[in-house]
């Protein structure tokens, strides 16, 4: 377009009004581009300047963290980060193993266990230098449970067979060295090809649905402006061969250049050129990363336990929080604090800790505890004991626990606060002291527990009097049927059953006393199974099986996975704003049941209704898949919250061949549960439910979650305590999850509003100039005059009207409070009710009634002797600088002072501007200012102007604010005028504690332990009961859904 | 505070943290200040009746004085429009008028009597007004160099002044382009009662322009000698800043009709004076069927007689009057509590019958309301 414009024969005004915007757009954008990338390069720098020991011809070096090839052998020092993916050779434990933290890679805290490879076991400290060998491994990919290579070590050291190299055998990148003083391995892959640089992926740059729409939009004009060209460019040409040419003075040559036919459209596309505005995407751009910063400078978005405020990486994507449909969150660490709290326990059939909620608290407990109960001595013995946890001594005296699992975690530190510590590991003997006497056991071996047999045992050997214990602990259907035949195990069921309900974990402990011959003798088999090559595994469980049997049951404990603050009342506040939630978690069925019943996910029955999706082959996924729709189908009349659940097994074969099913049920739905899902799994729900058009959010906190992170619409990181790696994947990051209401409700509802107003009046700025210009050449002869001088042109755009619409960043049209206690008005940014066609329309509208207003007025106050052509255009501009400065106080809902500054300063700039261009001699407009501040007729033309053209917008502003309100106009007007908000606030329910919520639940149905409900039976009455206090449900989205038959369900319940 | 410390490292460990650790990473913390919070104190007017009802009641009551006191200048302006272009052709070219004109043999001069009918103070401005003539057309209106105006120096400045920029191959013109080329040359002559009356051409342009935009250094050079005739001659031995008939046709006029100020007569003129002027007819404006016509006028504050803005002033004024008046009716037999509650469709449940029935009539007053706004947009446009 410039470049036309460079062309005098066309242009209708100087090429700097085009090029000046152009060049000034292109600098901002460059600056801006230019400052992010210089930030990537810092922290990049840092990652490959962090310097690493290595070895380089046998002697050890500190090498940088870029230099390592694939070969070195590198030194890892404890709490080391690894910088590249190892092949363990040796470690500074004696047996070979080493602990790794794997939080920033799969979001895991717990530390993990590797081990070198046997073939390298016994390898002394200093051979390590020199230690030559091929390891056969595959290209780089992606997956992080798999490593199948082989290991060859050259002589002097063993040259055997090939050595099979696994995931056990290897420390990936970013993973920390704990408890394990040095480490040393080769690197296998280094750089961006390591596991985790191919799983980070390329980030798509992600565009909004606001961006879209504004494309759209721009499209749109961009035709307009075509068939405006294309209209004016013939009748220009008409009018120049029948009036032009017998006008003498404008000297028309009979014969033209061939293109003479092109000159005048492209003349009009050159007027016309401003149409679309440049600045848009300036302005945008601008506002945008002030949004960020907002979102980056809130307090009240501030992790107060741990300091980290919250963090917009993405600056470009804030309008879309406001429009998120749909929320998919993890759970671990996500809505919970993945903080593992002994809370209850049932020993022997006394329930401790129901009254306080807390068994550490409760009399009766320590009260056993003190005088030394067989039955609690025994049950606090199987906690710290029976587990694979390390105990280590810090430098204060304290003592740490390493676990694996932070259920295993909890129950030690419950027992250690019970007065029986276990206070030392030494290979076999573990230590425990109980009121000051220390007791020894020696474990004679541990029963590992897989996600099959759902428990896990140890062996122990009691150094004082040499008798063998079973301990054993795990869940309740994996121990329960192994007690022994006499025991009444009715009372521990009734146990794990309560604690479910409240939506704790529960593990049975169980203990057996073995004899010495019986041990010897399992013993033996055991040794086999172990050795077994052909399914170990298989072999093992069914060996250990032999064992545990006839246990006597100690009693169960419950442990809390506690929800973070505020997760119920988020939830329900986004629901309430018409999200739907989907929970995708690795974790088991019904402990996410649970935990989604806890935080408002899913409702209890009868308001509520979850349905089960499962099945191991296809036919019964289908079976189950078809049973589910037709339920969900009947019941979108009704005002239930319908969910479903579904498995990670079932999930895959339902998105393998059953996908439209499947997506069918995913509109239907509101809230789902996904559990025992992979992170590609997590990925792919993400895509199905944006292939259906939806904006997705996805929320994590560890490395699991970082693809659904990076696949969703916006992705959102809570750097928590499983590292940081999906707060970096994330376009947000936050340090808690409650912060996400009001990172949409506030944060991302304030930046739609914002955007939909700042792109739609740049458009209307654009266009009133544009038809000011069009009607112009009407009366020009049609020959593609420009009213306005260069200077104008230039300056309107960039100074006169981009500021005032700036400080647009300010406005709110509602209180963050109200926002909050009336969340279902983000439906208005959801559904995109601000920014459509529609509401354009409304702005072209005005700026085409504008545009009449002001040429209409100006041509004919300045006519005959008044109509000179610098005047006219002066008198045409001051009339659209008043507008759009009323018109953007009409707009603007709160006004700081920043905006009556831009506001009106913009104004009286504009005034002194031209004040001074008028002083110029050589300017175009010499003294025309000075002229006109002079006549009394121009300024009665401008307030004409400002009356005619904002009388009638105001008038139907006040009419449909009145009798036609909006909904956000009622809260406006509602919070603004004191009074009934509060009226409505206490409508609200009121955020309901998890304990109280929970124990009601418990109440009215003790029996039902299951929360999964077969979805036909569930219709039958039966099934039904009263919830006792029945809140009226709300649900925003599905005004047609609150019809009469909601109360008449009311009523039949 | 160490005791606490200590405690805090093993209660880290629980991950119970309390305040003294979070205490310490407060340097992670944003600024505060009530522009990062989006927390600056606001003013939020909302649109009250009685704000949007005084508002118009407001702007009515300012306007209608403002639009009669218009009318009434406008009114006082005496003025006298005489189309001269018919007249002043001989009948034997009524149907050649183009031959008439273009025939420098012919008599241009023509006599055309005018009556004052008001008395007209001085002074009594002079204008032509001509129809139908683009001086906004693209060509026109760009082909003049104000470089070249101003300063003898730039006098070879003519790249803009195509198609008459230079005279044979390296003359520039002065002052070159089509504007200065087609000056209008009409010429009038006034008397009344056989006494001849003074025109005054002087100061009939721009200060400004005189003094800064036209050189005085600066004469006309190669003007109108080429083939093909334009406008009017200039002396070239006066400077471009006296030729105030130049500088006043060189400020182009954005409409196709429009006047030009000619001289002024520096007596009164009494109401049924009889004006004779003689007129000479020079310039060509039937080519392309314009016209040309003789204003004389006086002038008031508001400039002159122009009835528009006292007009528009009265419409908008009356209908802010009506606005305010049926807002008021309105707002009378329906009043309507702000932010009632009840209107949130997520709480329709609740809203009675009551209130049903008053939508249902506010259905039939928009009907009304918007049979009004329509109007209003007509007279906009």
């Amino acid at each position: 377009m410039g470049t036309v414009q460079l062309w005098p024969l066309i242009t209708p005004v100087n090429p700097a009004s085009t090029w000046g915007p152009l060049i000034f757009i292109f600098f901002v954008s460059a600056t801006k581009e230019a400052w992010d990338d210089y930030n990537r390069y810092i922290s990049d720098k840092k990652a490959n300047e962090k310097e690493v020991w290595v070895v380089r011809q046998g002697i050890r070096k500190l090498v940088r963290a870029q230099n390592i090839q694939v070969g070195n052998i590198l030194w890892i020092q404890e709490n080391d980060e690894l910088p590249c993916d190892l092949v363990l050779l040796g470690t500074s434990d004696p047996q070979g193993v080493c602990y790794i933290e794997t939080a920033a890679l799969d979001g895991e805290t717990d530390l993990k266990t590797r081990i070198i490879p046997p073939v390298c076991m016994g390898i002394d400290y200093e051979l390590l230098h020199k230690i030559k060998g091929v390891i056969e491994c595959p290209g780089p990919d992606r997956d992080i449970r798999r490593f199948d290579a082989n290991l060859r070590l050259f002589p002097p050291f063993l040259d055997n067979d090939l050595c099979p190299l696994t995931i056990k055998n290897t420390i990936l990148q970013s993973c920390y060295l704990r408890n394990t003083e040095w480490a040393c391995g080769v690197a296998v892959y280094t750089g961006n090809e390591t596991k985790l640089g191919m799983c980070r992926g390329i980030p798509k740059p992600k565009l909004t649905a606001v961006d879209a729409v504004i494309d759209k939009l721009t499209g749109a004009i961009f035709v307009f402006q075509i068939v405006v060209v294309i209209v004016l460019g013939i009748a220009g040409n008409v009018w120049k061969d029948t009036e032009a040419r017998r006008q003498w003075y404008v000297h028309y040559p009979m014969e033209g250049p061939w293109f003479e036919l092109l000159v005048i459209p492209l003349r009009f596309e050159l007027l016309c050129s401003i149409m679309i505005p440049i600045s848009i995407k300036v302005s945008l751009d601008l506002v945008k990363s002030l949004y960020a910063k907002f979102i980056d400078w809130d307090y009240k978005m501030i992790d107060q336990e741990t300091g980290t405020p919250s963090h917009a990486a993405n600056t470009a994507i804030s309008e879309d929080l406001g429009q998120v449909e749909y929320i998919l969150t993890d759970k671990t660490g996500t809505l919970t604090e993945n903080k593992m709290i002994f809370r209850r326990c049932c020993i022997n059939g006394i329930f401790y800790g129901s009254e306080s909620g807390d068994a550490l608290k409760d009399v009766e407990l320590v009260d056993a505890v003190s005088s030394g109960s067989a039955d609690v001595v025994r049950f606090l013995t199987v906690m710290a004991i029976c587990n694979t946890v390390i105990p280590m001594k810090s430098k204060t005296g304290d003592i740490l626990y390493k676990a694996q699992s932070q259920d295993e975690d909890a129950l030690v530190r419950a027992a250690a606060q019970l007065h029986l510590v276990f206070f030392n590991k030494n290979a076999n003997i573990l230590e425990i002291t109980f009121h000051a006497s220390t007791i020894q056991y020696e474990v004679l071996e541990t029963l590992e527990f897989t996600s099959d047999r759902k428990k896990m045992s140890v062996i122990v050997k009691d150094c004082q009097n040499g008798r063998i214990h079973l301990f054993s602990k795990g869940a309740d259907e994996a121990i329960l049927p192994d007690a022994y035949s006499g025991q009444k195990t009715r009372v521990f069921v009734e146990a794990v059953e309560q604690y479910t309900q409240l939506g704790l974990r529960t593990l049975c402990l169980a203990c057996r006393e073995l004899n010495e011959d019986e041990y010897r003798e399992w013993s033996f088999l055991f040794k086999e199974a172990s050795s077994n090559l052909v399914d170990r595994e298989w072999r093992i469980a069914e060996v250990c099986q032999m064992l545990e049997h006839d246990l006597e049951i100690l009693g169960v404990t419950a442990i809390e996975d506690r929800l973070q603050d505020g997760v119920p009342e988020t939830i329900e506040t986004l629901r309430k704003a018409g999200i739907n939630f989907w929970m995708l978690t690795g974790d088991k069925q019904n402990t996410a049941i649970q935990i989604a019943l806890s935080c408002n996910f899913i409702s209890p029955d009868p308001k509520g209704q979850l349905l089960s999706i499962d099945g191991k082959t296809e036919a019964e996924v289908h079976r189950s898949l078809e049973r589910v729709l037709l339920t969900m189908r009947i019941t979108t009349t009704e005002p239930k919250d319908v969910a479903f659940v579904i498995d990670g097994w079932a999930l895959e074969i339902a998105l393998k061949y059953y996908r439209n099913a499947f997506t069918e049920l995913a509109i239907l739905t509101r809230t789902a549960i996904c559990c025992r899902v992979t992170p590609s799994q997590k990925a792919q729900l993400v895509e199905l439910l944006k292939s259906c058009e939806y904006r997705t959010l996805a929320i994590g906190d560890g490395g699991n979650d970082v693809r659904m992170i990076q696949q969703a619409d916006i992705g959102v990181g809570i750097s928590g305590r499983e590292g940081l790696q999906a707060a970096r994947a994330a376009d947000y990051s936050i340090g808690k999850f409650r912060f996400l209401k009001r990172l949409i409700l506030v944060h991302g509802r304030y930046s739609y509003n914002r955007t939909a107003f700042l792109s739609q009046y740049s458009f209307y700025k654009s266009l009133l100039l544009c038809f000011i210009q069009i009607f112009f050449s009407f009366i020009s002869g049609v020959s593609g005059t420009s009213l306005f001088n260069s200077f104008s042109l230039m300056a309107y755009n960039v100074f006169y009207t981009s500021i005032p619409v700036l400080v647009s960043v300010l406005d709110k049209d509602l209180s963050e409070e109200t926002v909050m206690q009336h969340p279902q008005i983000l439906f208005y940014c959801q559904a995109g009710r601000l920014l459509n066609p529609s509401t354009f329309a409304g702005w072209f509208g005005r700026s085409l009634f504008h545009a009449i207003v002001v040429f209409v007025i100006s041509i004919n106050a300045y006519a005959y002797e008044k109509s000179e052509m610098e005047e006219v255009s002066m008198v045409a501009l001051s009339g659209c600088i008043w507008l759009q400065a009323f018109v953007v106080t009409w707009e603007t809902n709160s006004f700081t002072i920043l905006q009556h500054i831009a506001i009106w300063g913009n104004l009286a700039a504009f005034y002194i501007i031209n004040l001074i261009l008028s002083a110029l001699p050589s300017s175009g407009m010499h003294t025309i200012m000075f002229r006109l501040c002079r006549q009394p007729s121009y300024w009665t033309t401008v307030f004409l102007m400002v009356a005619a053209g904002m009388g009638p917008i105001l008038a139907l502003k006040y009419f449909r604010y009145t009798y036609r309100p909006s909904k956000i106009n009622i809260l406006q007007q509602a919070e603004r005028m004191g009074g009934p908000i509060l009226s409505i606030a206490s409508i609200e329910p009121q955020p309901r504690s998890l304990e109280k919520d929970v124990s009601s639940l418990s109440i009215t149905q003790p029996k039902n332990r299951n929360p999964v409900y077969e979805p036909l039976l569930s219709d039958s009455p039966n099934t039904r009961r009263s919830l006792g206090s029945g809140k009226p449900f709300d649900l925003f989205q599905s005004q047609s859904r609150l019809s009469p038959s909601y109360s008449s369900n009311c009523k039949d319940n | 505070m160490a005791a606490k410390g200590a405690t805090s490292s093993g209660g880290a460990k629980d991950g119970t943290s309390d305040s003294s650790s979070s205490s310490k990473k407060n340097s992670k913390k944003p600024k505060y200040s009530r522009f990062t919070q989006q927390e600056l104190p606001a003013c939020k007017p909302i649109l009250t009746p009685g704000w949007v009802i005084t508002t118009f009641i407001v702007v009515g009551i300012i306007f209608i004085p403002i639009g009669f006191a218009s009318l009434f200048a406008s009114e006082w302006v005496v003025e006298i429009v005489d189309r001269y272009d018919e007249d002043c052709v001989p009948h034997n070219y009524t149907y050649n008028k183009l031959a008439y004109i273009q025939n420098s043999e012919t008599n241009k001069t023509c006599m055309k009597r005018l009556i004052v009918p008001k008395q007209m103070k001085s002074p009594v401005y002079i204008y032509y007004q001509l129809d139908n003539f683009y001086q906004n057309h693209r060509r026109y209106v760009k082909s003049r160099s104000d470089k070249q105006l101003r300063s003898r120096a730039s006098e070879r400045d003519t790249s803009s002044c195509k198609p008459e920029a230079v005279r044979g191959n390296n003359y520039p013109i002065v002052p070159c382009g089509l504007i200065a080329w087609s000056l209008f040359n009409d010429t009038y002559g006034f008397s009344v009662k056989n006494k001849a009356l003074e025109v005054s051409k002087k100061n009939i342009a721009w200060k400004s322009d005189r003094e800064h935009k036209f050189g005085s250094d600066v004469y006309p050079k190669n003007f109108q000698s080429g083939g093909l005739i334009g406008g009017a001659k200039l002396n070239a031995s006066i400077p471009l800043s006296e030729q105030e008939d130049l500088i006043v046709w060189m400020r182009t006029a954005a409409l196709p009709t429009f006047r030009k100020l000619y001289g002024k007569i520096e007596t009164d003129l009494e109401a049924n004076d009889e004006i004779t002027v003689v007129i000479q007819n020079n310039y060509n404006i039937y080519s392309f069927g314009g016209k040309k016509s003789l204003v004389l006028s006086t002038t008031s504050w508001i400039g002159g007689k122009n009835d528009f803005l006292g007009v528009a002033y009265l419409t908008v004024g009356g209908l802010c009057l009506f606005l305010a008046i049926s807002f008021i009716f309105l707002y009378v037999i329906m009043p309507r509590p702000l932010g009632d509650p009840s209107y949130l469709s997520w709480n329709r449940g609740q809203v009675n019958i009551w209130s049903k029935t008053v939508r249902h009539s506010f259905v039939l007053m928009k009907e009304i309301i918007f049979g009004k706004k329509a109007g209003n947009h007509m007279l906009a446009s």
